[in-house]
């Protein structure tokens, strides 16, 4: 039945898993009560979390002047950790859509938890152009419908308003694509419970029975929404980009920054990923579904597209240089040399040079050195986003508005505390629900199990011959 | 599904999607006329063997979709040449280019929700919905192929089972 699968695949799922021993391993997490492990790291989040909200309060109630911005540096802290949240959070749908369009079966073992970061990546980031209005509760004026204040609409042409409408379609967008796969889930860990635990999960099981039509629209329902998370991913750092790319700030109006921003974001989306899941897969003990397989394949991801930015920032000197254009020279000059040279090489480092080590295949293969590249790649990419905002605003056109600029502790504080908010989520999210896809796992185990594909296969040829006739009736 | 709330059907569990599309293709040649089939993930090559017809959710995607580009664009249209129109950096009041990011965004949001809350009602799934399911283990690692009994009666649907190797055989009114 299983598709033809080519030889030198390796299995994605090893162990010698059935349905049924899959079912144990990605659901007993979520009966088990919690390892201490799990009430450390919970208890240490919401300790940050709370400061954080302690912070945006401050903000809040003392105003933007508790911030240390200027009237020469207008955006920095807060527009950097927008950039940074969001471009994190574009791995999920990278992973969760536009793998699944090109029939990556490999996305299955990690698509779930990226999906649920991206979502909780994109909640921290869009606190931050909310709290920078300053009058928080005046934000509904961002929203367009007919009012009593003129009437008066936001700016259709401002990039910023893009973001609003990109953001909130990206955040409502990927929550259904998540929520959709996580019912049939919900489904399998109400089954196993009993009581009130049987109660709450048919509720976010939403009835789930399993039935031929209903997996047919499912499959339909995510293929679709799978395409339109495609360009959508790719709309929404582009438009984050146009934030900058409109104006008429040397350093900003460039016309690379939309790839080069949306190659950033999946490159430090990826490495977050990294990250997370090589101390989930530890903890919950996944080794058997998010094998070294799967982290060598995002190296690859994260290989490629830190090249991509590598190139973008060679273009973007080379093209400051030839325009000839003194004021973009100075732009790119400050940027390295200037006060702030230290965030530019920092950048160059991280995420220029460090992902060059995956060159190499054992060093893909390497988990130690992936953990520790993959943070030094997202200390890179927040330094990227800090060099483009604060860097290139400190040397504006008039020598005697040049100023500098170093956080207050109520910006430190809210940065800080959106990490809370983010690994608060995340440990909630791996407690009640199953971290890797359960059914998805399942309907791959014929074409990536390590009893059917690789060397040490058992089953290799059963399958194929058993069921010859219906391989052209198969869906791929 | 849950097509009504009183149901009698005779079901058998099968280990194996294998062993379910070959009692399928069987049940199609023998016409017995199946009630439902249960799995737990998307068994492929299942629906052509079934009869199921192509699902027509992406058609109403498309609806949707076009509903929401032609919310954004007549809408931004509206409100900058009829209700509010003002001059932005010089340009025309009904300036296309600056239309379209929002336009596409919305486009997206529309035949996204759309079609998602569509899936819902038409599986008559959603929070707070009871459906009486077969067994347990449909979710875990069971196959399962359901007759109702009043379409096909319960001797020819054991026989039927123990020729295709069901595992268990169980009758339940859902």
């Amino acid at each position: 039945m299983s598709a033809v699968v080519s030889p030198i695949r390796k299995p994605l799922i090893t162990g010698n898993k059935t349905y049924h021993q899959i079912t144990e391993d990605l659901i007993s997490p979520t009966e088990k009560t919690p390892t201490k492990e799990w009430v450390i790291g919970f208890v240490l989040s919401v300790a940050v979390l709370t400061y954080g909200v302690f912070c945006i309060l401050w903000t809040i109630w003392v105003g933007i002047g508790s911030w240390n911005l200027n009237r020469t540096i207008n955006w920095s802290w807060d527009i950097t950790n927008f950039v940074w949240w969001i471009g994190i959070g574009h791995a999920g749908t990278l992973i969760s859509a536009i793998l699944l369009l090109f029939r990556q079966k490999w996305r299955t073992g990690v698509n779930r938890a990226a999906e649920a970061m991206t979502i909780f990546a994109v909640m921290c980031a869009g606190l931050f152009p909310l709290i920078h209005m300053g009058r928080i509760w005046l934000a509904m004026f961002i929203m367009p419908y007919p009012n009593t204040r003129g009437p008066l609409w936001p700016n259709f042409n401002s990039p910023l308003l893009w973001d609003v409408f990109a953001i909130s379609t990206y955040l409502t967008v990927s929550l259904l694509f998540w929520y959709t796969g996580l019912v049939p889930d919900f489904a399998t860990v109400r089954d196993r419970a009993k009581g009130l635990r049987r109660k709450i999960y048919n509720t976010l099981s939403f009835g789930w029975t399993g039935s031929a039509k209903h997996w047919q629209r499912w499959e339909s329902l995510s293929l679709v929404l799978a395409g339109l998370s495609t360009p959508l991913v790719l709309s929404v750092h582009t438009i984050v980009s146009f934030d900058f790319a409109t104006s008429v700030i040397p350093g900003w109006h460039t016309t690379i920054f939309p790839p080069y921003f949306v190659a950033g974001a999946i490159f430090s989306g990826f490495a977050m990923v990294l990250t997370l899941m090589i101390i989930t897969r530890k903890l919950l003990h996944l080794e058997d579904y998010i094998t070294v397989e799967h982290i060598e394949s995002m190296n690859k991801v994260i290989l490629l597209t830190g090249t991509i930015v590598g190139v973008a920032y060679l273009t973007e000197l080379f093209i400051a240089w030839y325009s000839g254009y003194v004021y973009e020279q100075f732009a790119f000059f400050n940027r390295a040399l200037g006060p702030y040279w230290w965030s530019y090489f920092g950048m160059m480092f991280c995420n220029v040079i460090s992902p060059q080590f995956f060159w190499k295949k054992s060093w893909r293969r390497n988990i130690t050195l992936t953990f520790f590249l993959s943070i030094l790649v997202n200390i890179g990419m927040w330094f990227e986003r800090f060099v483009i905002i604060a860097t290139t605003l400190a040397r504006d056109y008039l020598p005697s508005s040049w100023s500098l600029y170093s956080p207050s502790w109520v910006e430190i504080g809210i940065y800080i505390g959106t990490f809370g908010l983010f690994f608060t989520c995340f440990l909630i999210f791996v407690r009640v629900a199953p971290v890797v896809a359960v059914a998805e796992i399942k309907s791959i185990l014929k074409s990536a199990g390590d009893q059917y594909v690789g060397d040490n296969a058992t089953h290799k040829h059963h399958h194929h011959d058993a069921d010859h006739g219906s391989s052209h009736t198969d869906h791929h | 599904m849950s097509k009504n709330n009183h149901t009698e059907v005779i079901y058998g569990l099968y280990n194996d999607e294998e062993d379910l599309l070959r009692a399928v293709k069987l049940a199609k040649k023998d016409h017995l006329e199946i009630y439902d089939v249960y799995t737990p993930f998307p068994v492929h090559g299942l629906d052509p063997i079934l009869g199921l017809e192509e699902s027509r959710l992406h058609q109403a995607g498309f609806i949707y979709g076009a509903l929401g580009t032609l919310t954004a664009f007549l809408g931004m249209s509206w409100v900058f040449t009829k209700d509010w129109p003002n001059i932005f950096g010089g340009k025309p009041y009904w300036s296309v280019p600056a239309f379209i990011p929002i336009t596409f965004e919305l486009t997206v949001l529309f035949a996204a929700v759309g079609m998602t809350v569509t899936f819902y009602v038409i599986n008559g799934l959603g929070p707070g919905v009871v459906n009486n399911h077969l067994d347990d283990r449909i979710t875990d690692d069971k196959f399962c192929i359901a007759f109702d009994k009043s379409a096909v009666n319960s001797d020819k649907a054991e026989a039927f089972f123990s020729t295709t190797g069901a595992e268990e055989v169980n009758s339940k009114t859902i």
